[in-house]
């Protein structure tokens, strides 16, 4: 049970403080209500390239790793298709510095056009490493074109492709930073050796005097049903032929979200699971294989993903994987195996929660899903799936209709 | 009055904070098993890191430590591999495996209250595991195909590569494997090493995080009578051969957008007075965000994601390293601009402000690090084995608190010099 105090500022941040008197650090965490999903189709790629922009020095302050740095503090973020995180852990007794520095670049950027000139550069080699320079790098960007007609999860948070990055100008960011980085638009959590009192005393003095800005009403386009299962064939310079599918899911909300989780658990998560069992050990027909589940709050996809063992053919490692799915529609499945799922994600949710840093993390996405107090609410709600929830789960998920099927084969 | 936001909070320097290394508990089983615990944390999780000194200077044969360490948790006398990990996930437990150079663990994460019904399995996998035939099949397949996936890719590459030019193909810390090394170990090599250095080999055991009430009587049921440290591993050395050759340029992917570079020197190991006061240039150098050579590489010319330095953790002797993959078209740019980092730091002293900023980041950091049970004993584990003591802990706290210019100025000169350095780029 992670006990926290929540209060709301007259510019509409929302402050979350969780006390932890057994550590001599502190976590000042700021979500910003805004992921790859609010980008501008033309304009892809944007909000992680903000992500960058917000450490080129804000309106009073030129550098922010420096005056943290030396109050013995780190930093990072993160972007998402949902949001946008900011964090840094530092001696709680010079907690101060977080909130002079987080609420400067919440005040204004400094948006200096060097910053921008090599934060793309920089994102684009991010973009280089992690999507064109590996092997099945472009695989993601390719199911999710695939899988999503309308709704804007279908780019990669990196973008759709290179030159919305390389053509990012100053008018841009000046406008997405006035829409979206306003206190009535983030939450500011605080963990570790604090008080309610000291939080409210310093979030009222450093965030307090920041103007709200106009409500940002969420309105995206929404993913229609899919009514046909949809394939597509791609030939790359790959060592192994790798097969891919996905199926729409709920979002983060929908009721059947805990059995959804557990499903792909008890399907491709681990050593344990029967995807492993059957298709790497007895089977043999993959060498990896996984099932998981993207976890998104607008309605996401299960994935199935896995490289075939040399001299399997597609279509047998396809037909493989559909029939141990007909298995988990059709028959009921043993107790306890969904007892162990239920027991290992009790486990860990309880290694997750041991730092302030996972605590301030996850306070501040519940609160983003409408209410912080959930977080303490998840255990119960996996603990009530049954094996007969997880089989209607199923079946509503796995048709073929909602299917997406990439065969990513070798050209050697 | 008005808040001036152009005026920093007044803070407390790191270098002023009283930073305590916690003690841990330690008890001896009955088979003389030591084991070291620090017990603390919130939530009922914990840690049982078992240590066995069976890594990769132990081995004969290429690849046999690796797959001993990996197989041993795929078939028992009692249980086969999916048993054995029913057994622990069950119970939402994670048992991990993993082989290094002089060591290889067993670690069994879980929640408290399982511990007693986890703890006779891992007991099992080191006394009886029996290596099935088809076990290593599937995972000799299976560790070619990944094999050819890694070849792919130029950091993979890179990282063998500049290890071999260090310390030798022949050396546990630079060979590596390859598809026939996988191909040339039998069923008998891994029952040989398993019988040596696992059911009759040398153990130390770490734990941290909440124990049951029992954990001591349960620790020596399990493990107390197992025939471990029996023995005396004899002393294993590994002459070190560098190669003569110090640049490199390797194609692997003519169509690569990137290169990745890796530079490197000998440096010597923990136990000479040279090293922690090089951690501090390190980190000057480029060892954190706020580094000299992320500044100028990253945050000034945009040629890379990200550009680090450190001193590899090894327990004979380790090395310093330049890590960064960069644009393909900018990899000679930044090799220039990393030796140019290298000559002011021998030629210009660290300003003073500089400086406190490093000292203050680094306590900070230090702080952070042991921030919670299973980070307190991970610090100790890694003194204990490399025969430190909390001694070591306090020096070095010393030593950041009290370097100044002239000393990194005099070690740059003596360990940044361009000529003791490999120099290689995977494209």
């Amino acid at each position: 049970m992670i006990q926290f105090d929540k209060f709301e500022l007259d510019n509409g941040l929302k402050v979350i403080v969780h006390q932890d008197t057994s550590t001599p650090m502190a976590v000042v965490n700021v979500l910003y209500n805004v992921g790859a999903k609010d980008e501008d189709p033309q304009k892809t790629g944007f909000a992680h390239l903000f992500e960058h922009l917000m450490f080129g020095g804000s309106i009073n302050i030129p550098i922010y790793d420096e005056p943290l740095q030396r109050a013995g503090g780190e930093n990072n973020a993160y972007t998402t298709n949902d949001l946008t995180n900011y964090y840094c852990q530092i001696p709680a007794e010079n907690i101060e510095t977080a909130f002079w520095l987080e609420s400067d670049r919440m005040l204004s950027l400094a948006f200096s056009e060097k910053s921008l000139e090599v934060q793309r550069k920089v994102v684009c080699e991010e973009f280089k490493e992690h999507y064109i320079n590996k092997p099945y790098g472009d695989v993601w960007h390719k199911m999710r074109t695939l899988a999503y007609t309308n709704h804007p999860y279908r780019w990669m948070t990196i973008g759709a492709s290179l030159e919305h990055v390389e053509q990012a100008k100053m008018q841009d960011v000046k406008d997405f930073f006035f829409k979206f980085y306003r206190p009535n638009n983030a939450i500011l959590v605080v963990t570790g050796n604090v008080t309610t009192e000291q939080v409210k005393q310093l979030a009222e003095k450093w965030f307090g005097p920041i103007p709200s800005g106009a409500p940002y009403e969420r309105n995206l386009p929404k993913e229609p049903v899919q009514q046909k299962s949809r394939f597509q064939d791609v030939r790359a310079d790959v060592p192994l032929d790798m097969l891919m599918m996905t199926w729409h899911m709920g979002g983060r909300l929908d009721e059947n979200y805990h059995a959804t989780d557990l499903m792909t658990d008890v399907i491709g998560g681990g050593a344990t699971s029967r995807l492993y069992e059957q298709l790497i050990k007895v089977k043999q027909i993959f060498s990896s294989i996984d099932c998981y589940h993207f976890g998104t709050i607008d309605p996401g996809l299960v994935v199935i993903e896995g490289k075939l063992v040399k001299g399997i053919t597609m279509s047998v490692a396809e037909k493989a994987v559909l029939d141990e799915i007909e298995l988990i529609k059709n028959t009921m499945m043993p107790t306890h195996e969904v007892q162990k799922v239920i027991n290992k994600t009790e486990s860990l949710i309880c290694f997750e929660d041991m730092s302030i840093m996972n605590r301030a993390h996850s306070l501040a996405y519940y609160e983003l899903l409408g209410d912080a107090g959930l977080m303490n609410q998840e255990l119960v709600k996996y603990q009530k799936v049954t094996p007969e929830l997880i089989q209607q789960t199923a079946q509503q998920i796995f048709q073929d209709t909602n299917r997406n099927t990439l065969y990513y084969y070798s050209k050697s | 009055m008005a808040l001036d936001r152009n005026i920093a909070p007044v803070i407390k320097d790191a270098i002023d904070f009283d930073i305590k290394l916690k003690p841990y508990q330690h008890f001896v089983l009955d088979n003389q098993v030591e084991v070291y615990t620090y017990e603390g944390g919130a939530e009922q999780v914990m840690l049982m890191d078992m240590v066995f000194f069976a890594g990769n200077s132990y081995e004969d044969k290429n690849w046999v430590a690796a797959a001993t360490n990996f197989l041993l948790k795929n078939g028992t006398t009692k249980k086969n591999a999916f048993e054995i990990n029913e057994a622990f996930e069950f119970y939402g437990a994670h048992l991990s495996r993993n082989c290094y150079n002089e060591t290889a663990t067993i670690a069994l994460h879980c929640l408290t209250k399982y511990f007693k019904e986890v703890i006779p399995v891992v007991s099992e996998l080191i006394s009886e595991a029996n290596f099935p035939e088809k076990e290593l099949q599937i995972y000799q397949q299976n560790l070619i195909q990944r094999l050819s996936l890694n070849l792919k890719k130029s950091d993979f590459i890179a990282n063998r590569f500049i290890d071999e030019y260090l310390f030798g193909i022949d050396h546990p810390y630079g060979k590596y494997a390859m598809q026939e090394d996988y191909k040339n170990v039998t069923l008998e090599d891994l029952t040989a090493f398993y019988d040596t250095y696992y059911k009759h080999g040398k153990c130390i055991i770490f734990m941290a995080g909440k124990f049951p009430s029992d954990m001591q009587e349960l620790l020596n049921k399990h493990i107390g009578q197992l025939p471990l440290n029996k023995k005396v591993i004899a002393d294993v050395t590994h002459p070190i051969v560098s190669a003569a050759q110090k640049q490199y340029s390797v194609v692997n992917d003519a169509s690569s957008v990137q290169g990745s570079i890796r530079i490197a020197r000998h440096f010597p190991n923990r136990h000479h007075p040279d090293f922690a006061p090089t951690q501090v240039l390190n980190n000057i150098f480029g060892g954190f965000f706020g580094s000299r050579l992320m500044r100028n590489i990253r945050e000034d010319k945009g040629y890379t994601y990200g550009i680090h330095s450190y001193i590899q953790n090894h327990v004979q002797q380790c090395a310093w390293m330049i890590s960064t993959d960069a644009g393909k078209d900018v990899c000679k740019p930044t090799i220039e601009e990393v030796y140019k980092e290298m000559k002011i730091l021998r030629e210009e002293l660290v300003s003073e402000d500089e400086l406190k900023l490093v000292k203050n980041y680094v306590l900070g950091g230090l702080l952070g690090d042991l921030d919670g049970p299973f980070q307190i004993i991970a610090r100790w584990k890694s003194y204990i084995l490399n025969d430190l003591t909390d001694a070591y802990f306090y020096n070095t706290i010393d030593v950041v608190k009290s370097i100044q210019p002239e000393q990194l100025k005099t070690l740059a000169e003596q360990y940044l010099k361009p000529e003791d350095f490999y120099e290689l780029v995977v494209y």
